[in-house]
């Protein structure tokens, strides 16, 4: 095959040396606070939740294990069928897809139910990278190559829009810009679209759905409609805040116990998280994070090939969008949009999502000197 | 295959860029750590106690009411143990079947059936359903019999109040019921105490005591979930019985009252007339306090309320009458007070005089011939007291009946619904009526008809003081502590009565003790003058031709002086003079008030009487037979009620 015979391929032993172990220490440590915070939401019983959560890490960690193995240059070859796959799943989910509260986000693969929404946050990044690697700089800016990559971001945003998701598909779509920003696109185009978009903003606010307007209220006042829409909101301060510094310890935060809070499972986890562990322990868990996107952008870095260091970049920044996200938005900075915390939150697809994303930077750390035609 | 230099650029530009990210993703923690910072730390407190304002629940519990006693200690407004019925509908499976099956057990009807299902659709599911306030005994078996069948229906006890002897205390007791806004709104230990389902004094002394009666709150602290679903107690404090009110009353005589008010509408007073403890306030009709704790029902409701014999009324307090006969003490002490007459005046009775172009008649038509003070009394002649009541005239009148305690409150604040009463002056009528006083007023004031109106309390307090000597006594329906007994009374009043000149320092040390303390003081001037109305009260009880000669009794042990009273409540024409009609041939409303006031026993006084029956026609057929019978059981308590030990405090 064409790229095995130009890289002298490493023995298992040297891929295994190769791994970053900061990051996957970093992952692992996640996976314990994430499984002990959802032991925690259980009430301090291993019941559904816990049950579920603990044992999706296993089994997706190991899977990320597997396949890190794989050489860097198979994430490459298979970019776009995976991205063009995901697309279907996604296609499938608005049409055959599982209603539930609202939404038609969800398709049955029988072993599991499916959001394929999620697992494009990352395809999104690697088909882009893809199509950047072999794009050269002052192409970048060509109206043809603008024009495939806004294709490449904008269909599965308007699929999974329409699901309705704005959270996902907000952070699809900074996912995918990112990735162009990086590869090089004018900051002009940059600059016309964000003052297109404001313009556009109130044509856009009439498409949104009535809740989705009474998110953007609330999040503007909270106290409008304290046992309403601004519930959520104003319990998650409650608690974040009662913490204080050392929080109220394990297994102790009365609004979470108590039922004030709601999504306690998935996006509010760190609400929970704060409550107990108090500054001291969110500081802890965002220093975790921030160690997980610096190894990130490290392994990027040090990349030879563009897509890896396009993928990685991208994916870094990703998971730092996915992270300030949530926490914005639990903390009553930013409205509430459906956004999960990485590995903290409840949810199979979410966690299969970013443990896939984690499996190609790895592969891209343990085989950093290979280039990619 | 593309060269790593191909893109030199190309990797120039990217790393610059995740540079620009990076900064960019620097400022955004900063940002978030910020926000932690300020959430947890500066505004840790503010949101510690939102948190806890969340999860903390204060349940208030009912207060335990005080009880009232009698002067025997007997329980009078007491609290009992009521078997209730409560669901809580969440923690039950099927309420269908749970209801169908307590309908058939408690065998309640269609309606009262509707009655809880509505009630239970307008509650929180985890919300207590009352589904029987009070079960019988029997019905509280059945159900703890049928419970396994029952899930989640759960048979507790209460506390309830209790009015053990039902009628006796209606009048002076009141009673409780659910609280109404105007309660809470009026009082603040209501407010601050309530609970719903909390029961308040409505009338009587369990309205007037309701701050001392009430108690305080236990409160139970629970943890809640954000459905308001209680998950565990944190506290439990336990709140104040109310002050136990130990009242005067003997429950024996209270309710001999009630037995000889029987089917009549009127009133029955007893003092002592040392103390002034009131020993019995019965008026008649009465009704059962007891019905109105759970709730009246509509048909017993207007039973008492349409009655023509209004029992509603407490007519101790809340009735005026004209005093008639029974006033004739008051306008012959005035007389003699004043010097208008000696104890030799006479006046010669021809059955009616003619005065002003108006014939005022005498109740005895033959007349009484040639009276004295004595004999006019025992026979209650009027054209006598209208004479001297001419002679006195009306203002002079009013002064030594406002000192016996006519035209006031008898027991100032304690009930809300006493009236005052009216004892008519010149002043009073040109004020209140625009008018100058007619001397014909005068006449038939001196009867005690006219404008003159008594409430069957202030006649007993008058006679009180007629028998005590003529002291002012302090009526009071509550023992306190560290009162007076009746001996220290006694001695006071007989320094007061040897210092009959008494010096400069006696005067000053009464002065320096009146501030502080009830005087009993001298509401005459010579003693001979009460001497001479209390022995013409005692022949018109006990010599022949008295007017309540029937009613005497003999035995020097229970010997009494009364006085009667008939009081007109209608003008009488020529005509009706004419007829002569009896009793029971006037229509029931036209009928005279019968009353009766007695002091005695004669030689020891201790006791004073009033008796008034509404439309019972006249004084000494109708009241003053009641006065025998009571007198008896009266002087009979005496003995037993001297062994009660005053309390020195009432507390315990």
């Amino acid at each position: 095959m064409q790229f095995t015979s130009l890289n002298t391929e490493l023995t298992f032993f040297q891929k295994f040396r190769n791994f970053d172990y900061i990051l996957l220490t970093c992952i692992l440590l996640l996976g314990l606070i994430s499984s002990l915070s959802m032991y925690s939401t259980d009430g301090g019983e291993i019941l559904l939740h816990s049950k579920n959560h603990i044992s999706k890490f296993i089994i997706f960690f190991s899977m990320m294990i597997f396949l890190s193995f794989f050489n860097i240059k198979i994430w490459h070859y298979f970019a776009y069928l995976f991205y063009i796959i995901i697309l279907g799943f996604l296609l499938w989910a608005s049409l055959y897809g599982i209603k539930a509260s609202g939404s038609q986000r969800w398709i049955n693969l029988y072993f599991i139910n499916l959001q394929p929404s999620e697992l494009m946050k990352v395809a999104i990044i690697i088909c882009l990278a893809k199509y950047y690697h072999r794009v050269q700089l002052r192409e970048v800016n060509t109206f043809q190559h603008i024009f495939i990559a806004l294709i490449i971001l904008i269909l599965p945003i308007m699929l999974v829009i329409t699901q309705p998701d704005l959270g996902t598909s907000i952070l699809i779509a900074l996912s995918g810009l990112v990735v162009m920003w990086l590869a090089g696109l004018n900051i002009k185009y940059f600059i016309y679209s964000f003052v297109a978009l404001l313009i556009t903003m109130p044509f856009a606010i009439s498409f949104l759905k009535p809740y989705q307007k009474l998110r953007i209220l609330t999040f503007l006042n909270p106290d409008r409609d304290p046992l309403g829409a601004g519930y959520q909101i104003i319990q998650s301060k409650i608690a974040v805040g009662s913490g204080g510094l050392t929080g109220k310890g394990f297994l102790q935060g009365t609004q979470s116990y108590l039922e004030f809070l709601p999504e306690k499972h998935t996006d509010f986890i760190f609400t929970l998280f704060a409550e107990e562990h108090g500054f001291l322990g969110s500081l802890g868990l965002l220093i975790i994070y921030i160690i997980i996107i610096y190894r990130i952008i490290k392994i990027g870095s040090i990349s030879r090939s563009y897509f890896s260091k396009l993928f990685c970049f991208g994916y870094g920044s990703a998971i730092f969008f996915y992270v300030s996200v949530n926490m914005s938005m639990v903390l009553g900075l930013l409205p509430i949009v459906g956004s999960p915390l990485p590995i903290m939150s409840y949810g199979g697809s979410s966690m299969l999502a970013t443990m896939i994303g984690f499996s190609i930077v790895m592969s891209a750390k343990i085989n950093h000197k290979q280039l990619i035609a | 295959m593309l060269g790593e230099d191909f893109g030199v650029k190309k990797i120039h530009t990217i790393n610059r860029r995740m540079f620009t990210i990076g900064a960019a993703k620097f400022i955004v923690f900063a940002g978030i750590i910020a926000r932690l910072f300020s959430l947890q730390i500066t505004d840790n407190k503010k949101y510690s106690t939102l948190s806890d304002k969340n999860r903390i629940r204060e349940w208030k519990l009912p207060p335990v009411r005080g009880e009232f006693l009698d002067y025997f200690d007997n329980v009078i407004a007491g609290n009992f143990k009521v078997y209730q019925l409560h669901i809580i509908p969440e923690d039950v499976e099927d309420f269908k079947y749970l209801m169908l099956r307590l309908k058939e057990i408690l065998s309640l009807n269609n309606n009262e059936f509707e009655e809880i299902i509505k009630q239970k659709n307008n509650q929180k599911p985890w919300e207590t359903l009352i589904v029987s306030k009070n079960l019988t005994w029997e019905q509280f078996s059945k159900i703890n019999y049928y419970l396994y069948d029952l899930v989640g229906a759960k048979p507790v006890m209460s506390v309830s109040r209790n009015y053990p002897f039902n009628e006796s205390y209606t009048h002076v007791l009141g009673y409780v019921g659910e609280t109404s806004e105007k309660d809470i709104l009026s009082n603040e230990n209501v407010k601050d105490n309530h609970v719903p389902g909390l029961k308040v004094g409505k009338t009587g002394l369990e309205k007037s005591f309701e701050d001392q009666l009430l108690g305080t709150n236990g409160i139970q602290r629970y943890e809640v979930n954000a459905y308001g679903k209680r998950i565990n107690q944190l506290d439990h404090i336990e709140g104040f019985k109310g002050e136990t009110i130990k009242l005067t009353l003997d429950t024996e005589i209270q309710k001999q009252c009630g037995e000889l008010l029987k089917d009549v509408a009127g009133s029955i007073n007893v003092m002592d007339i040392y103390t002034g403890d009131i020993i019995a306030m019965q008026s008649s009709p009465s009704f059962d306090p007891n019905l109105f704790l759970f709730g009246i029902n509509q048909d017993d409701w207007q039973l008492i309320r349409n009655n023509p014999l209004k029992p509603l009324v407490n007519k101790s307090l809340s009735g005026l009458y004209s005093p008639g006969s029974t006033f004739k003490p008051m306008v012959a002490l005035s007389a003699l007070e004043n010097r208008i007459i000696t104890k030799d005046f006479k006046v010669n009775c021809t059955g009616k005089i003619e005065m002003y172009g108006q014939t005022y008649h005498c109740w005895k038509d033959k007349g009484h011939g040639v009276v004295d003070l004595k004999e006019a009394m025992k026979q209650s002649c009027d054209t006598y007291f209208y004479e001297i009541a001419r002679k006195l005239g009306v203002d002079r009148l009013r002064e030594t009946s406002v000192k016996f305690g006519l035209g006031d409150k008898v027991l100032n604040e304690t009930f809300n619904n006493e009236k005052k009463g009216l004892v008519p002056n010149t002043q009073w009528k040109k004020n209140t009526l625009g008018r100058g006083w007619l001397l014909g007023e005068t006449l038939i004031t001196g009867i005690g008809q006219g404008y003159i109106q008594t409430t069957p309390l202030q006649l007993c307090l008058m006679t009180a003081q007629l028998g005590n000597g003529g002291f002012k006594i302090y009526p009071k329906i509550t023992v306190q502590k560290n009162e007076k007994t009746a001996e220290e009374i006694k001695l006071l009043i007989s320094q007061k009565t040897n210092n009959i000149d008494n010096n400069l320092l006696q005067k000053g040390q009464d002065f320096f003790n009146s501030l502080n303390e009830n005087q009993y003081g001298k509401l005459f001037s010579n003693s001979e003058n009460i001497k001479l109305v209390r022995e013409a009260m005692f022949a018109s009880t006990n010599e022949i031709r008295g007017t309540s000669y029937s009613s005497r009794i003999e035995d020097p042990k229970y010997q009494f002086a009364g006085k009667t009273g008939t009081s007109q409540v209608k003008r009488i024409t020529e005509k009706d003079r004419e007829l002569n009609l009896n009793t029971a041939d006037i229509a029931y409303n036209n009928r005279d008030h019968a009353l009766f006031i007695a002091f005695g026993p004669y030689k020891n006084p201790r006791y004073a009487l009033s008796v008034v029956i509404e439309h019972g026609g006249s004084g000494s057929s109708t009241a003053a037979p009641i006065a025998k019978e009571l007198f008896k059981l009266i002087i009979d308590r005496h003995d037993l009620r001297e062994q009660v030990q005053k309390p020195e405090t009432l507390n315990t």
